[in-house]
């Protein structure tokens, strides 16, 4: 029979390799639910992963959208290597393009250089600010993060809510629950002129080499590392539990918040009640495919950037529910969790009958098998 | 506030306690067994949308029940492959859990949005139903209310009563030992992980058989991980998460009964409401961190495998 067996040493391989291999089993699952619904699996597989980038346009769109999950799971990397389990990206997402549209409108249509960087500072200020909630509630209080982080999740979408419906509702906007469009000032330049690509990309791909930087090369990311391998190692070691805690929730909630401001600066101009199509949850499947590294996040976050226009894309050429987004993200994580797994253990075929007899041969051992 | 008020206020906060009690003790048991399934919410939707397509299907409340039930199941086997199985990180599995589960029910219900079924109607039971005060709150709801109360008792005396209990919480309390006794200890947290499942998927069903009747995307709004944060309240022990259960009940339906007394307050603000309680009663819960260590299951998020 198949049986597990605890590896001496961790595969440096499997852990690499799982990652691809999770892509091409969902691949495979997605063949088969394709197959399943009646519909032609190759082409449906060519909508979802081809067809979105298959030109210009679409690579921009893809970067547009890889921006926004990169930046938060850039954050959430600090978190997770941790062992912060901080999944409240969505709210520190929510929260920043909020600050940032509270400043945006303060300003209307004033003009000056000073504008955008203020904006955004502004949202980068809010979405900390909603992480210290969480950090202050983790260090004085105790409170698992997970619950804190979702619950403030929920309360930043209702707040978010509230501030369309209410104090941030456009006066001539038909009474539709979105804020005014933002001045030209307070708006990301072009990354690439003709598309709708700005220059966020270039934050969040800055934001995951500072990320990198700082594990590789920074005390305070040693510090952190041996907090989640070993907290009583880094408390033996006299290391600021209280204060790396704070950093990663505030450098996430900051970088969450960019993200958050980034989107409506960027792509939308104006706050929407749609502004994030669960962006921060998402990018924890990014955290976990982009093995935590620089470069696998950004490799990551394109291909669950990808997951996000296939879908829209099994709307448009398949009248397919674009809920298929999110089937393809968790089959992902499933996948994904699944061969970790054989990062420490491998699979052994045993045939206890056999061994177990041939050696003693004794009742008690063929009574064992 | 007049008697009558009092007591439909106290009523529908027993059917809106419902959903948050079935979840929170298939949780309980699970974690009394050592295993943290963070994947409540995903269960929940799948088990919403499957007792759906059930009744959709067959006309048959039951079959509805039966699916939600049988898919919670599914979802949390697929949990214990990774969880017990492979010993995969169990926070990491189960927001797995719940990010495919939200994912597949939308993908599964798209065809139901705004499709109507006819769902669980109140059942009064003869003469409890007439006492005054108590009647009305207890004994006049749908049948999945009192299921709920039966379950409550059944897992009150399973956990305090019976061998099967012990077993359970010994292996919750140390995997090791409860091994080297010569228990079955992947098996006892299957079985665990596979009643929470199921009771995730009962309550899911009876949000979208009994307290809507519809299928809405993401309907569950955020009930699982309520569920999650009640249990840590309870401190793990069953009269206090039926307690805890109807304290959140009457925090989700605040708002309604704030907008009865005519207070003008934006709808939105007062939808926060039962996070904003949760994240106070968590404060208040864990600000003493060692009355939480007493209870918690010692083995509780810990993946275990035997050695051999």
């Amino acid at each position: 029979m198949l049986s597990l067996e605890r590896r001496q040493v961790d595969s440096r391989l499997m852990e690499y390799l799982s990652p691809v291999l999770a892509l091409v089993l969902t691949v495979i699952t997605g063949f088969l639910i394709f197959l399943g619904l009646d519909r032609d699996p190759v082409e449906g597989l060519r909508l979802f992963f081809i067809v979105p980038i298959s030109d210009a346009v679409g690579v921009a769109e893809l970067g547009l959208k890889a921006a926004p999950l990169l930046l938060c799971a850039a954050g959430l990397t600090i978190c997770y290597r941790a062992r912060i389990w901080n999944i409240g990206a969505e709210g520190h997402f929510l929260m920043g393009a909020v600050g940032a549209t509270i400043a945006a409108l303060h300003f209307g249509e004033g003009t000056g250089f000073w504008i955008l960087p203020v904006v955004l500072l502004a949202g980068i200020a809010c979405g900390a600010l909603w992480s210290a909630i969480a950090a202050f509630l983790k260090t004085h209080f105790h409170c698992n993060e997970i619950l804190t982080t979702i619950m403030l999740n929920y309360i930043a979408l209702n707040l978010l809510l509230y501030a369309v419906h209410g104090p941030l509702k456009d006066p001539y906007g038909f009474s539709f629950p979105q804020s005014a469009m933002f001045g030209d000032a307070a708006l990301l330049p072009m990354l690439i002129p003709g598309t709708r690509l700005h220059i966020g990309l270039l934050f969040a791909l800055l934001a995951a080499v500072a990320v990198g930087v700082l594990f590789a090369r920074t005390f305070i990311g040693f510090q952190l590392k041996v907090l989640g391998e070993d907290h009583k190692a880094a408390e033996f070691a006299g290391f600021p539990r209280k204060r790396l805690v704070w950093f990663a929730f505030l450098v996430a909630g900051g970088l969450a918040g960019l993200a958050g401001a980034s989107e409506v600066t960027g792509p939308i101009g104006q706050l929407i009640p749609q502004v994030s199509p669960g962006y921060g949850y998402t990018a924890i499947i990014v955290v976990f495919m982009g093995r935590m590294k620089a470069v696998g996040l950004i490799l990551a976050s394109a291909l669950l950037a990808l997951t996000f226009l296939g879908g829209e894309m099994m709307q448009i050429g398949m009248n397919l529910p674009k809920a298929m987004t999110g089937l393809f993200q968790g089959l992902l994580l499933f996948y994904l969790l699944t061969c970790d797994a054989f990062i420490h253990y491998r699979i052994r075929l045993t045939r206890r009958h056999v061994t177990a007899s041939a050696g003693t041969n004794t009742p008690l051992a063929t009574q064992e098998s | 506030m007049s008697p009558d008020m009092i007591v439909n206020i106290l009523a529908a906060t027993v059917v809106a306690g419902t959903p948050l009690l079935i979840v929170a003790l298939g949780e309980l048991i699970c974690e009394r067994s050592g295993v943290l399934n963070l994947g409540q919410e995903g269960m929940m939707l799948i088990g919403a949308v499957a007792g759906f397509a059930g009744v959709y299907a067959s006309g048959s409340l039951l079959v509805g029940v039966i699916a939600g039930m049988a898919a919670g199941v599914g979802m949390s086997l697929l949990f214990g492959f990774m969880a017990i199985t492979l010993a995969a990180n169990q926070y990491a599995a189960g927001l797995a859990l719940t990010i495919f589960g939200t994912g597949l029910s939308a993908f599964v219900g798209t065809d139901f949005v705004g499709k109507t079924i006819d769902g669980f109607t109140k059942l009064p039971i003869p003469f409890l139903s007439d006492i005054p005060v108590l009647g009305p709150v207890l004994f006049n709801h749908d049948l999945l209310v009192y299921v709920s109360l039966g379950l409550f008792v059944a897992v009150y005396v399973f956990l305090r009563h019976s061998r099967g209990g012990l077993l359970l919480r010994a292996v919750g309390e140390s995997p090791e030992s409860a091994n080297a006794n010569g228990l079955p200890v992947l098996l006892i947290r299957y079985l665990a992980v596979s009643f929470g499942g199921a009771m995730a998927g009962l309550s899911g069903a009876y949000l979208s058989l009994a307290y809507t009747p519809l299928w809405t995307e993401g309907m569950t709004a955020g009930r699982g991980w309520i569920a999650l944060a009640l249990v840590v309240f309870a401190t793990w022990r069953p009269v206090r998460v039926l307690l805890g259960a109807y304290l959140f009940g009457l925090a989700s339906i605040l708002h309604l009964v704030l907008q009865g007394f005519g207070w003008d307050i934006s709808p939105e603000l007062l939808a926060m409401l039962p996070y904003v309680v949760t994240v106070v009663v968590l404060v208040l819960l864990s600000a003493n961190p060692t009355r939480t260590r007493l209870h918690t299951p010692l083995s509780i998020g810990q993946p275990w495998r035997p050695s051999r």
